[in-house]
């Protein structure tokens, strides 16, 4: 008889066969059939607040954003159909790298298909036999993976701790190359990384530095540039690898840089040359979007004042938050167990507010949370009537 | 520092992480027999690192599984 390959899943599949015989809706399989603004969706029919997107500067209906794509389609087409280093390269996407290269006041910039894409390409290109990547242990999955692509040898620290990621620097053998990874900010709590000791003692230890910033793009740091900016020490990082399905507010990744080499990488990264191009209209929505970042002052103070006010507001209604104090645009609310945490994840939903549901493995220390992400068009009011609805929730179920 | 003098020493490291108090032998895996999850594993490769002033990469622990082998891989890692 043949052996099945799926029986490795069963645990998954009965666990979320679990979930769903209370008879409640299934957390990951949510349609938005219609989406009204940044901040607001018909979700299984329900007029429903979005809390839950990484649309931090709710560039998604941008009007210039929009007219850019439109524009795009009309005089490009739909798609490149080719690799970047074939027929893929359209003016569009050398606009979006120029534009990129001025948002980040970088030598270079290489756009990928997906921040996914960037991660994994320069990880495992970058980092060779021999040579050893010295990373959070919290690191996101497309860092992982970069890491299991590649032939380097991988040494994971505990989250945040300087002395354990020097440590393991000083342990590397002498000769080998040494590339520290790092993320601005961590989407699971949002909490951020203390940069500036990490940094410098990564180049103490002659590594070179990739700093993750997906989700601090756009609105931490003076010009936007992330974590990096903020502390000081952008200059000190070798590759900041980011994306434009957050803050961008479309789809696509890149990696900025100010190595003198750094163009080889255009030749030798195989998930930048063995993939199709970004469609026109998506490069054209980037850059259009990525130059209007540039300005967004208030939309960022705005955005900043939301989460400070969710943040004030849950912790006071009792709920136990992944941060002491507001680090990012994304609030964790830590749930005592899935059981619990699917129900009031479910319990919200009928409230009409959509925020993510994320569990192992994909959660630090097995937890389960409710991720909040803001974004600068929740107005005010909308976060006063989330933090009611948080509040008629938790006390239904039973959490505060 | 002799095989046995490695052994005795990882041994009193597992004592904390060995939370069944499972007889350790030669044979004993960490995944099945002491059911060690991947945040233990993280906190008892960190003490063994410490321990030896060695490195266990992510690579080299793919080749681990059970305790013999442990003994083994930090005896070559610590220059024995």
């Amino acid at each position: 008889m043949t052996g099945d390959l799926f029986s490795k899943f069963d645990d998954i599949i009965a666990l979320r066969q679990s979930l769903l015989a209370g008879g409640g809706e299934d957390p990951f399989s949510l349609v938005m059939e219609k989406v009204l603004s940044p901040t607001r969706a018909i979700c299984n029919g329900r007029d429903t607040i979005l809390l839950g997107t990484y649309n931090y500067m709710g560039m998604t209906f941008d009007p210039d954003v929009i007219q850019a794509g439109k524009d795009a389609l009309d005089n490009y087409g739909a798609g490149t159909t080719g690799s970047r280093v074939l027929n893929g390269t359209y003016q569009g996407h050398k606009e979006c790298e120029e534009a990129l290269k001025e948002f980040y006041g970088m030598d270079h910039a290489m756009v990928f298909s997906t921040g996914y894409q960037a991660n994994l390409g320069i990880i495992s290109t970058v980092a060779g036999k021999g040579d050893y990547i010295v990373l959070d242990i919290d690191s996101h999955a497309s860092i992982w993976d970069g890491c299991a692509l590649g032939n380097a040898e991988v040494v994971p620290f505990k989250h945040n701790d300087i002395e354990a990621m020097e440590k393991r620097l000083k342990r590397i053998p002498e000769g080998a190359g040494k590339l520290v990874v790092l993320e601005g900010v961590y989407s699971m709590l949002g909490d951020i990384a203390p940069l500036k000791e990490m940094i410098a003692v990564a180049k103490a230890n002659g590594a070179m530095v990739l700093v993750d910033e997906a989700h601090s793009m756009g609105f931490i740091g003076e010009h936007g540039r992330g974590v990096a900016e903020a502390q000081g020490v952008l200059d000190d990082v070798d590759f900041v690898i980011g994306t434009f399905s957050k803050s961008v507010g479309t789809v696509g990744g890149f990696c900025v840089s100010n190595h003198p080499k750094f163009e080889v990488l255009r030749l030798v990264c195989r998930p930048y040359v063995f993939t199709a191009s970004l469609p026109p209209s998506v490069v054209a929505t980037a850059a259009t979007s990525i130059r209007k970042l540039m300005h967004g002052g208030e939309k960022r103070a705005h955005l900043w004042e939301n989460s400070r006010t969710l943040h004030g507001g849950l912790k006071q209604l009792g709920f136990q938050l992944g941060t002491d104090a507001p680090q990012s645009a994304i609030i964790a609310v830590i749930m005592p167990d899935l059981q619990k945490g699917a129900a009031m994840w479910e319990a919200l939903l009928h409230e009409g507010l959509y925020v993510n549901l994320a569990r192992p493995p994909a959660t630090p220390a097995n937890m389960t949370l409710l991720r909040c992400s803001l974004c600068a068009e929740h107005s005010a009011e909308q976060v006063q009537t989330i933090l009611g609805m948080f509040e008629r929730a938790g006390k239904a179920v039973g959490i505060i | 520092m002799d095989r046995a003098e490695v052994e005795t020493r990882i041994r009193s490291l597992i004592a904390p992480f060995n939370k069944k108090g499972a007889d350790i032998a030669d044979a004993t895996t960490f995944a099945g027999d002491l059911e060690f999850d991947s945040l233990t594993v993280m906190d008892f490769v960190a003490a063994i690192e410490d321990e030896f002033d060695i490195i266990i990469s992510m690579n080299q622990q793919a080749e681990i599984e059970n305790f013999g082998q442990l003994v083994d891989a930090v005896c070559k890692l610590s220059g024995n």
